[in-house]
């Protein structure tokens, strides 16, 4: 029971008002984000990455993981509220929550999503800090070749095993890892690809690239889409409070979210939306009112908006305890971590222990100012959908801008910032997905960094690749999870894969 | 495959156009790597050789796509507002222009009033003010309270000092 123990510390630790207080931030602004559709968490924390440049690590990061997980609770507004998803975890729970706002139900929609969220939240986290020492044993006695596997998972899972091909999710990713060569190598120190541009010997930032792509390339979508979608706010009717029997078809379909999200989000599958629908699918068949779905079922709701929330909890353990994001939002985080110096993984629990527990525990205090937020405070919140378009959007593309401008205004990398953003908005058109671009250029180094240490070790040999049972094992999971779907495409199952896409968080 | 009637033809010219850029890319990288030694230490791969695999992964999507031009049926794309996102772009690009010489807080109004623009505000006597109010709200907080270094130029002067 070591866990508690530290748990313990971690939530003294976290008491300090200082943290509180980012805490406070980051779960006001993961709302505000969430609510808003269009902008998600990851974009957020890209954005916040120069800000807190000079400010306490720990706190940061206490509020980058109040921003993803109010994120997961904002969204769920605008899904009922809007019929738009806030967020790309969401698009389940605009099934059934619009409807069930449609029929004057908003309020207990809102409702079960928020309490769901907070159930799934205080499980999901409490498994994290119980797992994460686990983990963390067990990582330490991977080598090279296994962190090389479970990259190499991870990149055919973010980039071709869901979506509509894996042609264009492997063309994102490769591109990814292309502008991850630029720069010095980190093994040798040789320059590549740049040409002698003294700016590109850095390499491109993880930043610059995220809020390009997630920004720009969202604000010049919807300028471009603007004239197709005019969707009508529904004024929350009624009493926000659930009725007994909202209350005892909620709470099975809460914890079964759970159950289903958490290992979604802490395997390396790709996003939290996978859980949603997986949930979705789960409390339609499960459920004793099968005629009420599609036309505002509460479980409907209720499940998914846990698992979105398990999963987000559980895309930290696998971040924390091996340094792999399985997300967009994890993946900046990642770049969070680094931009203080510190590498996730398991030397992280022995080296700083005292920030991943407080950490971990803010999560614990972060999920219950969620419940207060956005539960008394909804109505607020809802006023955040009526801002009109033109005014929302010039304010996202000037703060969007601040961040490099802040960090590092040369012309070079603001131009940067405009051809990704351009690149973006033509990936977006053309349907190709954005997050395998940031996760590539994230991880590409990392990964290359282990295979060639990994080959180090073995002077050359490449079967050490497959040499461990577990990178064999990994090895042979990422070959499914790239050739399995592209069957399935080709007899023309594929609309189930394209509805998991995972877009952005 | 054939008998519906699909708005788009074959080939697919956007994936040709992509085919493309991904060779270039991938030629760039090789020629990029060809330069660098071939240093491969221990483990007998060096940086140009982890360069030179992904060089040859871009040339391989890019035949993948060429292909798949020819055989798959396009998506159909979302119509797309052309000017509006023109003006989007271009607020950006007056802001890189304009950033050293008039300052943070006149460049990004430009932004600001031109994204408004392409997004359907079309009065810019009214929204560049608007941005001008805006941007120098957030130059205050964010280099007055938070210390950020932005580029300041004659407002930022008259309103903050040095």
């Amino acid at each position: 029971m070591e866990a508690l123990s530290f748990l313990m510390q971690g939530l003294s630790a976290a008491m300090d008002p200082m943290l509180l207080l980012y805490a406070l931030i980051g779960v006001t602004l993961g709302t505000a984000v969430g609510v808003l559709p269009g902008i998600g968490p990851a974009l957020t924390v890209a954005l916040l990455l120069p800000v807190t440049y000079g400010h306490d690590p720990a706190g940061s990061l206490i509020m980058f993981a109040g921003i993803y997980y109010g994120g997961m609770y904002g969204g769920s507004t605008t899904s009922i509220l809007l019929n738009t998803p806030g967020e790309s975890a969401s698009i389940i729970t605009a099934l059934e929550g619009n409807k069930m706002a449609r029929a004057g139900r908003g309020g207990p929609a809102l409702a079960t999503a928020a309490i769901g969220s907070f159930i799934a939240g205080l499980i999901a986290t409490l498994a994290l800090a119980f797992m994460a020492p686990y983990v963390v044993k067990i990582a330490l006695a991977f080598g090279p070749r296994d962190y090389f596997a479970l990259m190499c998972l991870a990149f055919i899972t973010v980039s071709s095993a869901f979506g509509d091909s894996a042609r264009k999710g492997l063309i994102s990713l490769f591109i990814g890892l292309a502008l991850a060569l630029v720069g010095i190598d980190q093994l040798t120190g040789q320059a590549r690809l740049s040409f002698g541009v003294p700016q590109l010997l850095d390499g491109i930032e993880v930043t610059t690239l995220a809020v390009a792509m997630f920004a720009l390339g969202e604000a010049f979508f919807v300028a471009g889409c603007r004239a197709t979608n005019d969707e009508q706010v529904i004024a929350v009717k009624g009493s926000v409070w659930m009725t007994a029997q909202d209350w005892a078809r909620s709470w099975k379909a809460w914890l079964r979210g759970t159950v289903i999200g958490f290992p979604i989000g802490a395997l390396p599958a790709g996003g939290a939306e996978i859980g949603t629908f997986l949930s979705y699918a789960a409390e339609k068949r499960l459920t004793k009112h099968p005629e009420e779905f599609g036309k505002g079922a509460i479980e409907g709701v209720a499940g998914p908006e846990a698992a979105n929330n398990a999963s987000a909890a559980g895309t930290l353990v696998p971040l924390l305890t091996l340094g792999l994001p399985t997300s967009a939002t994890a993946a900046i985080m990642l770049a969070g971590f680094q931009q203080f110096g510190l590498q996730p993984g398991p030397l992280l629990f022995v080296t700083s222990p005292q920030l991943v527990w407080s950490l971990i525990a803010s999560l614990l205090i972060a999920n219950v100012m969620l419940l207060v937020l956005n539960l008394p405070l909804i109505g607020l919140w809802v006023r955040l959908l009526t801002i009109p378009k033109p005014w929302l959007y010039a304010g996202i593309m000037v703060f969007a801008t601040l961040g490099t401008i802040g960090a590092n205004p040369s012309p070079v990398e603001l131009t940067m910032l405009l051809i990704f953003g351009l690149m973006g908005y033509l990936m977006r058109v053309h349907g190709y997905p954005i997050a395998p671009v940031v996760v590539g250029l994230i991880l590409g180094p990392m990964a290359e960094q282990q295979l060639r240490r990994a080959l180090a070790i073995s002077q050359g040999d490449v079967t050490t690749l497959v040499g461990s049972p577990l990178s064999a094992t990994l090895l042979v999971c990422a070959a499914l999870a790239l050739i399995v779907p592209m069957i399935l495409r080709m007899r023309g199952r594929g609309q189930v894969l394209s509805q998991l896409a995972a877009d952005e968080d | 495959m054939s008998g519906y009637n699909y708005p788009q033809r074959r080939p697919d010219g956007a994936a040709l156009v992509v085919a493309g850029l991904l060779a270039a890319f991938g030629g760039v990288i090789l020629w990029d790597a060809a330069r660098l030694h071939a240093s491969g230490g221990y483990a007998g791969v060096g940086p140009g050789d982890v360069a030179r695999w992904i060089g040859y992964a871009l040339l391989g999507l890019a035949l993948w796509s060429a292909v798949a031009a020819f055989r798959e049926t396009p998506m159909r794309l979302p119509r797309q507002d052309v000017p509006a996102v023109l003006w989007v772009a271009g607020g950006l690009l007056a802001q890189i222009l304009l950033l050293k010489t008039v300052g943070f807080t006149i460049a990004t109004a430009l932004l600001f009033a031109f994204t408004a623009r392409g997004f359907g505000k079309r009065n810019l006597a009214m929204t560049i003010p608007v941005g001008i109010v805006f941007s120098l709200a957030v130059y205050v907080v964010f280099a007055g309270f938070l210390k950020l270094t932005l580029p300041s130029g004659l407002l930022e002067h008259l309103f903050v000092g040095k």
